[in-house]
């Protein structure tokens, strides 16, 4: 009895059973068991091609797996159809995220307005946390690559979601967004305990951000622990190949 | 020389002084091409979106439709309203020959391929990453589907404008289904065929200038559309 209570000391926010995901006949992803716990930021690190932008496709219930399900928030998913409610609890910020043409506050509010929720007093506030007010009344479609990843980012967190997924969020981005970026990630994951997913090929990226970390490789999850030892002893040798750099791929 | 000179000071005379034969073609022109941009958007708009949105096996063929109705010579579309609406054609019984109606049919099919082919075309040129991106933001079915027509917008209103160019500047069909009858249903175009014919220079040329700033004001507006983009 009293271990069971121990297995049970909080209720993760995902859970995933026998996940599979193929294309054009090729198994691309295959995870067997992966928990994301409530409130934590959890780095899937891997080379290109290893399946990390397809699970997070998956976690945002996109599309649909090949088998296996998701348990979000305590509902089981198979087919990867999420009742409205609970898919708008979770949002991605993509690695080549597509603005629309409208102004960047009009692309900020975009969720809410969605949502039909108001939209004054947070949008301001939030366009402000990505310093980008001086540029609000602009159209989207002439920013930097660093100002469009901070639209998407803020975009995605002023609907306050319950799970946020990055997906490289600062892939080929200067040092001064990618800093300014892993900023506002960590400080809003430590004010509103968003759990965060962020799937990255950058070792250092992942080092800085997370709490716990995986390694993800042709689509398997090879180790997962937390970020300490993930990065300083890692328990499977193509973990700390791939934590030291020198992984051929 | 001197006759173009003289035509077209008494021409910029007749406009300023609101010419009552002059502003009755200008209004019909406006009537027949209005409603017939009217019709062929409110059907043609709706089913490019679908058209747009879209897979079918059928899309080479549905787009090598449009654009062939894109291309249709005005005169050839006249003719076959002609046929249609004469005495003794299928459609005789409405008495449209010769009156406005004829005129809007005319140009409601000389339009709507424009409208609908333009708006599919506008619609298609969406970037396919822009629906996940809004679902993932938590739009519905529905909602994805506005987002994209949003998008397409600016191609919608060029396509609108671009038919409008074309059917106020038609001038095959009208002649042809209109009859061009004074005070009934002559318009700009046909007005201007007949009095250069007669040699009545001056209302030929105010009518041309009209034309021409109505052309070129639905051009400015299409070129800072795509301008815009
Ligand atoms: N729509 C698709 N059709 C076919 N293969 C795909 C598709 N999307 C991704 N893949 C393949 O799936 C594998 C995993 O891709 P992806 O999840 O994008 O990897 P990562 O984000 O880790 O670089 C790659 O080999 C990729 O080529
Ligand atoms: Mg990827």
């Amino acid at each position: 009895m009293v271990g069971k209570v121990a297995q049970c000391v909080y209720s993760p926010i995902y859970r995933l059973d026998a996940l599979r995901q193929v294309y054009a006949g090729r198994v691309v992803l295959d995870i067997d068991r992966l928990e994301v716990r409530p409130g934590e930021i959890l780095a899937l690190v891997g080379p290109s091609g290893a399946g990390k932008s397809t699970l997070l496709r998956l976690l945002n219930f996109l599309e649909a797996p090949a088998g296996g399900t998701i348990t979000f928030l305590g509902q089981t998913i198979a087919d990867g159809r999420a009742p409205l409610p609970l898919r708008r609890q979770v949002t991605t910020v993509f690695q080549r995220p597509v603005l629309q043409q409208a102004t960047v506050r009009d692309n900020i509010g975009y969720g809410l307005r969605l949502r039909g929720q108001p939209t004054d007093g947070v949008v301001e506030q939030m366009i402000a946390r990505v310093g980008l007010t001086a540029l609000a009344c602009q159209p989207a479609r002439g920013l930097s690559g660093g100002e469009i990843q901070r639209v998407a980012l803020a975009r995605a967190l002023v609907i306050r979601p319950t799970v946020l997924l990055l997906d490289e969020p600062t892939a080929n981005l200067d040092p001064y967004n990618v800093g300014l970026i892993e900023e506002i990630i960590r400080s809003h994951n430590a004010e509103h305990g968003t759990t965060i997913v962020l799937v990255t090929h950058n070792v250092f990226q992942a080092r800085r951000l997370a709490h716990r970390a995986g390694l993800l490789l042709a689509g398997r999850l090879v180790e997962l622990a937390d970020a300490e030892t993930f990065f300083t002893a890692p328990a499977d040798p193509r973990t700390a190949a791939f934590v030291r750099g020198d992984m051929i791929y | 020389m001197n006759e173009i000179f003289a035509g077209l000071i008494e021409a910029v005379r007749l406009i300023a002084g609101g010419d009552s034969e002059l502003f009755e073609i200008i209004a019909l022109s406006l009537r027949v091409s209005g409603i017939a941009l009217l019709i062929s958007t409110a059907s043609g708009a709706p089913i490019g979106v679908a058209l747009g949105l879209t897979r079918t096996r059928a899309h080479g063929l549905i787009t090598a439709l449009l654009y062939t109705g894109m291309g249709l010579p005005p005169v050839v579309v006249g003719l076959f309203v002609y046929l249609m609406l004469s005495r003794s054609g299928p459609l005789g019984w409405l008495g449209w020959l010769f009156t406005p109606n004829a005129m809007i049919v005319a140009q409601t099919i000389i339009a709507w391929p424009l409208v609908t082919g333009l708006t599919m075309t506008a619609v298609r040129a969406v970037d396919p990453a822009l629906r996940v991106q809004v679902r993932a933001l938590g739009a519905t079915m529905l909602q994805e589907l506005w987002a994209v027509v949003c998008e397409a917008r600016i191609g919608v209103v060029a396509a609108i404008v671009a038919a409008f160019g074309g059917i106020i500047s038609e001038v095959g069909a009208v002649m042809l289904v209109g009859g061009n009858i004074a005070g009934k249903t002559r318009v700009l175009t046909t007005a201007i065929v007949l009095n250069t014919r007669q040699g009545e220079f001056t209302l030929a040329i105010a009518l041309g200038i009209i034309l021409l700033a109505l052309t070129f004001a639905a051009n400015v507006v299409l070129l800072r559309l795509q301008g815009n983009r």
